[in-house]
């Protein structure tokens, strides 16, 4: 319940952050909500030389729309993204991930930059953030680069972010309109997911013209269910919807614990995905 | 590090440990002792605190965090003899048998009040989904939100 | 018999508690927060392995690290190291290994106290853990029971057996079996739970610099037994011994105990001569204080055609964990009594033993024996429903002890003084719209839903009031199980109601203040009760097995009742009457047929205090004690009813109607008597559903920390729908009964018949708890694949 002693710098800017974990090295950890971070110090699974709070710098902080796509700032709480008039508007699917993740508490402290670019295969907003197609800008001490969402979720807890680099913003593309639903599968309301299904469909006519789908926990990374997203295009019914849920497993590679085993997870991922693209189209 | 927290309306100036937790520092710091762990996983809220006006698990925000910001606990809600409607719902309906998680559970409740003043019964569970309570199985806690609710002009749905 | 009326002003009301204003505003007194000058601080090191042998510990390096002052392994501690008691020796030939506070040579269960550090802060006594030298030589863990007591298991203690204890109840089953038309027989894993209390263990102990005495500050719920056994265990003379449990937050049996930290933080301050602290993490809660439940029960019903019960088998094996703790080998006995439930048969053969595993130790946990005996009778008279035909509310009703049948003495021996289960079942029913769940259960099945529906029903009853001392000393138990109360009226008029229990979320200082209130006819808020503190409140033996009312609230009621006798005496004198002229109404001597001749209460204890002018032969001060040894255990009842949906595409399973209908006899104060109902289903409820500590076959605890131990919160559970039939207990003077265990013991296999009987006719018969998503979708999946082939 004590951590271990660490030093601690609370920078302003990104620069001074990058700076600060520059000079940290390897045992430096970046604090941006803590919401993960603070359990891994606690029970001394981490000890890290400095942590560098990132809480403070008002640059990557907020919601803004520049275009066609929403912007959010890496240290905007969980609450600010749920609450967000634009979020809500514009990107649905975000709004009812975030409101998922654990409890109000934790939302008002944890940040979206903090829980993408921490990456837990059983976080709720990387799946929808694969499914809402979205980038992310990193700044290092080479300066800053844009990542994609299918470069940035690398492995278990790894993501593009490099020890030296700060996550500052998730840019996502508008989806103005379209229906959306997180479907979370836990054994209580406080434990994580078990699968995770974050759905987004455009609806044209009464039937489905486009749809995107991220799926939680059911491999290292988010995956994105591109085969149910092609087999969706005209479904206009809960049937037709179940029948393009069946490849929802497909290209996942689920891990196995005490709550759940591999065929479970797959098991669900296709009744699940179903459910959760019923209920985004209002089928 | 230098640190200067207002807590409950008082402002208090320290040094402290970056390591040292806002709830130790709250406890063991300056004797804000009605602010309790009860785990160390952040999943029963027993610690749970205003700070700058919103809920959170005060094991969870370092006290160098706090540097500049206002807490309030459980013991800053009301003063002296003066209930606040919470505290005063929660007499009300037994909402409390052994009373460890209930420091979190107000706060809790005083900060989903302050955010939905009309909560239904499911709004209500979820509100306080990120405390636990082993005594009293929910039932009258639930009742206890609703009450206070009620008392606040807002009323349950 | 004395002419004390009932003022009716107090009890029985559901008046608000004394206790919440500092709990509500955070003045509580919880011994974490004790702070005193000089303390140092114990951290723990804790074993990693589950069985192995300690091959080096060296703790020199901990003393170098900075506020560090003393370190210590077995060695070092040498004879303060002690043993932990156990306070239950079962049978005569149960083997009772030693149970080191530090472990000496071995280790024996993840969590295992391996050394401590003391320091004059916390945080350096937990960084110098890290700088004590320990190496293991690993040993093969014994974790599953049937291989433990297999031959040729590895063992637990090197100089026993991994049997603890068999012991034998009753017999003559086979004779039942061999009339019967209808044998059922199942295997119900009744699994680990955690007590996980929401204030983790804290302890201090001060050598007070006035005299020999060392004062101890537990979150404890047994402070006085526990005075008797640190006594025995550490050789401080009892009388310097002075045990405190201040504000405690919940228990459950958990705290009932005396922990290895408690003989430790007691043995250091003493030989430091400073006070000594020492507070859980919850990750150490959840591997060193004690489990519970852990039982495998085999079950065996003989029955008739028509449904009529003939025998009972049951053959337990019971998880000891990995030492003896103070009632550990005692829990399945609790329950050996209760598997016959409320019902009429004429044989029973019991079996239980008692099996070392390299797991934590098991103890009491809310019921302690009897939800692990309910859970069985309650599933199995299920299943025999299911092979007859019959609907299970019919089967029970057939073979319950009718109403007018009391007192009633069971096939396991214990009498059951009063119960009503006909009409506590009728309300239930009326509650749950019974005959409407049946008939949607039928639809869903017709209409293939993916969602079905099933009805859980529980009809319990249990033995609680713990305990008749003679019984106790039958079943080899070394202490009592009566209970204390002193009674005093203050010059002032302020009455302190001195107590032997020790509440930790009861509302003692409500209730009993309301007892004594309905007696003296002095306001509630005029009454203290002081407990909790062999200093203040010398005598008793605590809170547990739902004791309090049914015991000490006899205590109370016969204390007071004697105080007035005796104020009676002074009134008479005072009013120069005969006592036998006074009647006592709401606080006031009157004499009969004379309303002006008058003396209240207050006048006669300040008379009572100055003394000036008392009969002869009657000592000053106003006060009178009771101890009483109750005549028999307390049995509440009740019927449970659970609508239960199953997902069956999923397996995830919502519980979405709860109707408790108990009768605990004569309420003292109904809102709290209701809210350890709730409290006690959302217990059984989650052990039904959430939770459950498992180990892997290293021994390595699965479930170690509340992310992994599936606590529900309030958006995992419902309101629930309670109501109490009122049937007063003949042996308790007050007419009540316990309440604290039963919605954890009846609620269990509630749940579960309703899991059970929504899938049935897929061919399921059970379902091992908790009946987690997976579980239950794994057993459709295997049911289905059996139906197919």
């Amino acid at each position: 319940m004590i951590p271990v002693a660490f030093d601690y710098v609370r920078p302003t800017s990104v620069d001074e952050a990058v700076a600060a974990l520059v000079a940290g090295g390897e045992d430096a950890k970046v604090l941006a909500g803590g919401q993960s971070l603070m359990p891994v110090l606690r029970l001394r699974m981490a000890a890290p030389s400095v942590v560098v709070d990132c809480s403070r710098i008002d640059e990557i902080r907020g919601i803004r729309e520049e275009g066609d796509a929403i912007v959010i700032g890496a240290g905007t709480t969980h609450h600010a993204v749920m609450s967000s008039a634009l979020v809500q508007q514009h990107l649905s699917l975000l709004a009812k991930a975030t409101a998922s993740v654990a409890d109000p508490q934790i939302r008002h402290r944890g940040t979206l930059g903090g829980a993408l670019a921490h990456a837990d295969p059983a976080g709720d907003q990387p799946a929808a953030a694969a499914a809402l197609d979205a980038s992310f800008t990193i700044a290092g001490p080479g300066g800053r680069r844009t990542v994609g969402a299918s470069d940035f979720f690398v492995d278990y807890f790894t993501t593009a972010v490099g020890p030296d680099e700060v996550l500052v913003d998730v840019r996502l593309p508008k989806r103005t309109g379209w229906g959306a639903h997180y479907e979370k599968f836990n054994r209580t309301a406080q434990a994580w997911a078990i699968v995770g299904v974050a759905a987004t469909v455009r609806m044209d006519g009464g039937r489905i013209a486009e749809a995107r789908i991220g799926l939680t926990n059911v491999a290292p990374t988010p995956v994105r269910a591109r085969s149910v997203e092609a087999a969706l295009v005209g479904a206009g019914d809960a049937a037709a919807i179940a029948a393009a849920a069946q490849s929802a497993a497909d290209g996942t590679s689920p891990t196995s614990d005490q709550h759940a085993d591999a065929e479970y997870r797959q098991h669900l991922a296709r009744v699940l995905t179903a459910r959760a693209v019923q209920k985004a189209a209002g089928l | 590090m230098r640190i200067s927290v207002s807590v409950d309306g008082t402002v208090y100036e320290d040094d402290v440990e970056p390591r040292t937790l806002l709830v130790h520092w709250l406890r063991q710091g300056i004797g804000k002792v009605g602010t309790v762990v009860g785990c160390d996983t952040s999943n029963c809220g027993a610690c749970t605190v205003l700070l700058d006006g919103r809920s959170v698990k005060s094991c969870s925000v370092l006290a160098v965090q706090a540097d500049g910001s206002t807490v309030t606990t459980i013991q800053g809600l009301s003063t002296g003899e003066e209930w606040h409607p919470v505290q005063t719902a929660f007499k009300e309906c037994h909402g409390l048998q052994c009373g460890y998680c209930t420091p979190g559970m107000v706060m809790s409740t005083v900060d989903l009040l302050s955010e939905n003043p009309s909560p239904s019964e499911a709004e209500i569970r979820e509100g306080l989904e990120g405390n636990l309570c082993r005594c009293t199985g929910y039932h009258n806690i639930v009742k206890s939100v609703a009450y206070a609710a009620e008392l606040m002009g807002g009323g349950s749905r | 018999m004395t002419e004390v009326l009932d003022t009716g002003t107090a009890l029985g009301r559901p008046i608000r508690r004394k206790e919440d204003a500092k709990l509500l505003h955070g003045r509580t007194n919880w011994t974490d927060n004790i702070q005193l000058p000089g303390t140092l601080h114990m951290a723990i090191l804790r074993s990693p392995v589950a069985h192995g042998r300690i091959t080096k510990l060296d703790v020199s390096g901990a003393l170098s690290r900075p506020n560090v002052v003393a370190a210590y392994g077995a060695k070092e501690l040498g004879d303060l190291n002690g043993s932990i008691p156990c306070v239950w020796p079962v049978t005569d030939d149960i083997f009772m290994p030693g149970f080191p506070a530090l472990a000496v040579d071995k280790v024996r269960h993840v969590g295992d106290c391996v050394a401590v550090v003391l320091a004059t802060d916390a945080k350096h006594a937990v960084d110098a853990l890290e700088a004590i030298e320990v190496e293991y030589d690993t040993l093969p863990a014994v974790v599953d029971m049937e291989a433990a007591i297999a031959a040729g298991s590895p063992l637990v203690h090197d100089d026993g057996s991994n049997t603890c204890y068999v012991y034998n109840l009753g017999g003559g089953y086979e004779e039942a079996a061999a009339q019967a038309d209808v044998v059922v027989k199942r295997r119900f894993i009744n699994q680990r739970l955690i007590p996980a209390f929401m204030e983790p263990r804290a302890v201090v102990a001060a050598p007070m610099g006035m005299s020999d005495e060392i004062t101890l500050w537990s979150a404890t719920q047994i402070p006085h037994v526990l005075r008797v056994l640190l006594a025995l265990v550490t050789g401080i003379p009892e009388n310097n011994l002075r045990v405190v449990a201040p504000d405690v937050g919940g228990g459950f049996g958990g705290k009932l105990q005396c922990y290895r930290e408690e003989i430790l933080v007691t043995q250091l301050a003493r030989k430091l001569g400073r006070p000594v602290k020492w507070t859980e993490t919850r990750s150490e809660d959840m591997v060193a204080t004690h489990h519970g439940r852990d039982q495998i029960q085999d079950i065996e019903i003989a029955a008739k055609s028509d449904g009529t019960f003939l025998g009972l088998k049951v053959t337990l094996l019971a998880n000891m964990g990995a030492y003896l703790q103070i009632i550990t080998p005692g829990v399945p006995l609790l329950g050996m009594f209760m598997y016959p439930g409320i019902y009429k048969m004429d044989k029973y053969s019991f079996t239980c033993t008692g099996v070392f595993t390299n797991t934590t130790p098991t103890d009491a946990y809310r019921g302690a024996g009897r939800p692990e005996a309910t859970y069985a009778i309650e599933r199995i008279v299920d299943e025999l429903a299911a092979e007859l035909g019959m609907d299970p509310m019919e089967l029970r009703r057939k073979n319950w002890i009718a109403h007018e049948e009391f007192p009633y003495t069971t096939v396991a021996g214990l009498t059951y003084d009063t119960g009503n289960y006909e009409a506590a079942t009728a309300r239930a029913l009326e509650l749950f719209g019974y005959d409407e769940l049946r008939a949607e259960q039928a639809q869903r099945r017709a209409s293939g839903d993916p969602v079905q529906l099933g009805i859980g029903i529980s009809t319990f009853t249990e033995m609680c009031g713990l305990a008749p001392s003679r019984t106790l000393g039958a079943l080899k138990y070394v202490a009592g199980g009566w209970e204390h109360c002193t009674v005093r009226l203050l010059p002032t008029g302020k009455v302190e109601v001195v107590t032997g229990t020790s509440p930790h979320g009861q509302g003692h200082e409500t209730a009993w203040s309301q007892i004594a209130s309905s007696i003296l006819g002095v306001p509630v808020e005029d009454i203290e009760v002081i407990h909790s503190d062999t200093g203040r409140a010398p005598y008793g033996m605590d809170t547990y097995g739902s004791r309090s009312l049914a015991v000490g609230g006899q205590a109370i009621k016969l204390a007071s009742e004697r105080l007035v006798e005796k104020a009676r005496i002074i009134a008479a004198h005072q009013l120069e009457c005969s006592a036998d002229d006074l009647e006592f109404v709401e606080g006031t001597f009157r004499v009969k047929g004379d309303a002006e001749k008058a003396q209240p209460l207050g006048a006669v204890a300040f008379a009572a205090f100055t003394a000036h002018n008392l009969p002869d032969g009657v000592e000053p001060t106003l006060q009178a004690e009771a101890t009483v040894d109750p005549e028999d255990f307390s049995y509440p009842h009740g019927t449970h009813l659970a609508a239960m949906e199953v997902d069956t595409e999923t397996g995830k399973v919502r519980l979405r109607t709860y109707v408790a209908v108990d009768d605990v006899g004569v309420q003292v104060n109904p809102m709290i008597v209701e809210g350890q109902v709730h409290g006690g289903l959302a217990q059984g409820i989650a052990q039904a559903l959430y939770e459950g500590a498992f180990y892997d076959e290293d021994g390595n605890p699965q479930n170690a920390s509340l992310a992994d131990y599936l606590i529900p919160s309030a958006a995992d559970l419902p309101s629930f729908v309670t109501d109490r039939t009122v049937t007063p207990s003949t042996t308790h003077p007050l007419g009540t009964k316990g309440v604290g265990e039963a919605g954890a013991i009846a609620s269990t296999p509630a749940i579960i018949n309703g899991i059970v009987d929504a899938l049935r006719p897929l061919g399921i018969t059970d379902i091992n708890m908790p009946a987690a998503p997976m579980t239950v979708w794994r057993a459709i999946q295997a049911a289905k694949a059996g139906g197919a082939a």
